[in-house]
């Protein structure tokens, strides 16, 4: 069994308008893929499928043992609301949720988990500073503080290097690389080209239909690219039904 | 002299103990509700709920006369009656949570005067505007201390996802479905706080000592605990000197506590230590890194 996720014939979209259509294919286990595609070609889409936050429009995805709430997640946009007097150190601790649940106390090991995940991400020294006061690289050096105490098999990353800069983006591509190494399931949503064939082996090239997937190299070709900049992103409100055999 | 001033009157008259009683209670149970409504932006809410409990116990006292646990059980079922019914309609059609409330909370209001007019004479409406806070017997007292107790405790229990859904509701629901159950817990403990407050304070007023502590605590902490230390800190300090000057003055006593809570809330506005007016005005040279 070497296959973590499989999509069988999968339309994700909203108000029955597909914004990934008839995706068939699978991720291998301990695979690193980028997903990459022009805006509106569907991937946060996918993602959010993945993560079990929206339900297929048809077809399905198997997850093969892993529980949606157990595949961690980094959302392109995290709804978090940073006026809340909460500090990082509170903030990463919420990674080890899983293991502790609503009652689970933190102990000494936790403790010394949490600091190296925050040594891990350059952050120490940070633990009570308030989330407001952060910028947008700590920001997201903190999210990764806590995807890695989340210590999961699975992991999603919507965009994380968007508005990063190169020294935040290389330490945390230094994270992507060692849960590649530890045999874990990354897919992330990747927009600069150069950082993806760079670092990830695999790519899918989504365009609302799946353009290419295997081998970065293979995907990331000129015809392959023109086709996927010629996807009409509206959505056609007089479409109709779907008749591809599901 | 200052025992004649400070402790006198709580030493001589009875009433004015158990007032002091009921209102520390109610000082340990709602003010961290206050602080939670206050950083989840649903500060007004309270004051909504609040109305919605009225038509509950009117319903109450027409049906048992002035009843504690009548009016306090018919509280209880209208407040979750008229929260759940308008997350309900918010979920169901096109309008928003805050506005289905008001719709709610409206018609409650004036369905409740309504029925204590009809039904009673102008001292009870009083009675339920504005609450008796030094009329207050044992069972009363035994009310709203158990409210306060099962609070603390509730909030204990679903502390962790009431913090999360406030700062990162995506990550909640990503790793767990307790919030939900969590937010319908906290609205059953927003309810069930109003109707302790309702005994003392009246309807009208018994947000008051819910949203005023927890909007003085957020000048002076800057995390949550500590917010929720200084919230209940001064709504008992409110408490007791609001007691103390309607004594003293010979004013009501639900409408002084509640104007003792408002005089803290303009010092913390003009010098809180975190964002008060006179720290933002005065130039501080900043610091070298």
């Amino acid at each position: 069994m070497t296959e973590q996720l499989k999509f069988r014939n999968l339309t994700l979209g909203y108000d029955r308008h597909p914004a990934v259509h008839h995706l068939d294919g699978a991720v291998r286990k301990g695979s690193l893929t980028a997903v990459i595609g022009p805006n509106g070609a569907g991937k946060s889409t996918l993602f959010k499928g993945v993560v079990g936050a929206i339900k297929p429009l048809a077809g399905r995805i198997e997850r093969n043992g892993v529980r949606p709430q157990d595949i961690a997640y980094l959302p392109q946009v995290a709804e978090i609301d940073r006026s809340f007097p909460i500090g990082v150190y509170d903030m990463v601790a919420m990674g080890l949720w899983r293991g502790k649940g609503l009652f689970g106390g933190i102990g000494r090991r936790d403790r010394d988990t949490v600091e190296g995940a925050l040594a891990a991400v350059g952050l120490t020294g940070f633990e009570q500073r308030p989330i407001g006061t952060l910028s947008g690289g700590q920001m997201q050096r903190m999210l990764f503080a806590r995807l890695l105490l989340q210590d999961a098999r699975v992991i999603v990353l919507d965009e994380p290097f968007n508005a990063i800069d190169t020294k935040t983006c290389a330490d945390l591509l230094l994270l992507v690389r060692r849960w590649h190494s530890e045999q874990r399931t990354v897919l992330a949503a990747m927009h600069d080209m150069e950082l993806v064939k760079a670092n990830f082996p695999e790519s899918l090239l989504l365009a609302r239909e799946p353009v290419a997937w295997g081998a970065t190299a293979d995907v990331l070709t000129p015809e392959n690219m023109l086709k996927a900049r010629r996807m009409c992103e509206a959505f056609d409100e007089q479409a109709q039904a779907c008749v591809v055999a599901a | 002299m200052l025992y004649d001033t400070f402790i006198a009157p709580f030493a001589e008259f009875e009433f004015m103990r158990r007032a002091l009683v009921g209102t520390f209670a109610l000082a340990l149970g709602a003010p961290p509700i206050g602080v939670f409504l206050m950083l989840r932006r649903m500060s007004l809410i309270g004051d909504a709920m609040a109305h919605a409990i009225l038509p509950g116990a009117a319903i109450g006292f027409m049906v048992a006369g002035l009843s504690l646990f009548a009016m306090a059980g018919g509280g209880l079922i209208a407040g979750l009656i008229v929260a759940l019914g308008a997350g309900l309609i918010s979920r169901s059609t096109r309008i928003k949570e805050d506005a289905s409330l008001a719709a709610f909370f409206l018609i409650s209001l004036a369905l409740g005067v309504t029925i204590v007019s009809v039904k009673g004479s102008n001292v009870d409406l009083l009675h339920f505007l504005f609450g008796s806070v030094l009329a207050m017997d044992d069972p009363t007292l035994m009310l709203i201390a158990g409210i306060a107790s099962v609070s603390l405790l509730v909030l204990a229990l679903i502390w962790r996802p009431l913090v999360l859904e406030c700062v990162d509701p995506g990550f909640l629901r990503s790793v767990s479905r307790a919030g939900g159950p969590a937010h319908i817990a906290f609205l059953a403990l927003v309810v069930m706080n109003l109707v302790g407050g309702f005994q003392a304070l009246g309807t009208l007023l018994a947000v008051g000592i819910m949203m005023l502590p927890a909007v003085i605590s957020r000048f002076w902490a800057r995390d949550i605990t500590g917010m929720i230390g200084m919230a209940i800190g001064s709504a008992a300090v409110s408490g007791y000197a609001g007691l103390l000057v309607s004594y003293h003055l010979n004013l009501p006593s639900g409408p002084g506590i509640i104007l003792v809570a408002g005089a803290l809330y303009a010092v913390s506005v003009v010098a809180g230590p975190v964002g008060g007016l006179i720290w933002l005005a005065l130039p501080q040279r900043h610091l070298e890194a």
